[in-house]
């Protein structure tokens, strides 16, 4: 299990990328941490372990 | 009138605190990056609280249709916004040092522009712009404290606009869903209150932490 945004999902063995597109997400409009650590964008083809706990931010527009 | 010293404007400040807070914030050095709807309403809320250093960042021109959210006026339309706010800043604090610079923030000028700053504020407009800011911040200036906001649009409950810590370093505000790319538009009072969630955070963060233990 991997934990997303706080809730368990099963997610590993997914790419940061696979898993962006799965959410509907740009990965352009993102900013993604794994363990509390910001992921480099050039790092999104990643794969996704057991326990990994990933935040995941998508931005809107406004400001 | 009297005399609007640093002493009486500290005074003043401080004067319903059993505490007081001037002097701290005074110390603190605080960057806005996007000097829009939320940026121009922080920093008003900032210099108000004392803070004593403010590095400032936009490269756009005040417009008409930015009345309806931005602390400018209509003597402003035309003006750079990294020039006309300052100005105004100026007239609510005049002790606040402001470095403001009228600039496009990218990938490879943001760390050495906010490089001085104890926190970074993202009050950028753009998706794109607000992600590639937070995801430069975290990796080239990992020890700053960092606040967004993102989801603040249209004229929905205002109690959608949240503060959320997501490390202990990246503090998000806003709804985190409602997008100007709807066609809602955006109303002063959402945004203001998102700019009001971003500018308290700031503030805990300089007096519950104090500027000199951020590292």
């Amino acid at each position: 299990m991997v934990t997303i945004n706080g809730e368990p999902r099963a997610a590993e063995g997914m790419t940061v990328l696979e898993l962006l597109a799965s959410m509907k997400l740009m990965p352009e409009r993102t900013a993604v941490m794994i363990g509390g650590e910001i992921l480099p964008k050039s790092n999104y083809n990643q794969t996704l372990a057991d326990g990994d706990e990933v935040d995941i931010i998508g931005f809107v527009g406004g400001g | 009138m009297t005399e609007i010293t640093e002493t009486v404007f500290a005074e003043a400040v401080d004067s319903r605190s059993d505490k007081p807070i001037y002097y701290v914030m005074k110390s603190a050095r605080v960057g806005i990056a996007g000097l829009g709807g939320l940026g121009s309403n922080i920093a008003s809320a900032l210099v108000r609280s004392g803070v004593g250093h403010l590095t400032l960042a936009d490269f756009d021109t005040v417009e008409i249709s930015n009345i309806n959210r931005q602390l400018y006026t209509l003597s402003h339309i035309g003006q750079k916004k990294a020039s006309a706010l300052p100005e105004i800043l100026h007239e609510i604090n005049p002790f606040c040092d402001i470095l403001s610079h009228s600039i496009r923030i990218t990938a490879e000028n943001c760390k050495k522009i906010f490089a001085d700053c104890d926190i970074i504020i993202e009050a950028f407009d753009v998706p794109e712009q607000k992600a590639m800011l937070v995801n430069t911040v975290m990796e080239q200036l990992p020890k700053k404290y960092l606040i967004s906001g993102s989801g603040m649009a249209g004229f929905g409950n205002a109690n959608a606009i949240t503060t959320r810590r997501i490390t202990d370093k990246l503090t998000l505000c806003g709804d985190g869903v409602t997008d100007v790319a709807q066609g809602v538009g955006l109303t002063a009072s959402r945004v203001m209150i998102c700019a009001g969630h971003m500018a308290a955070r700031a503030v805990e963060i300089i007096l519950q932490k104090g500027v000199h233990d951020y590292e």
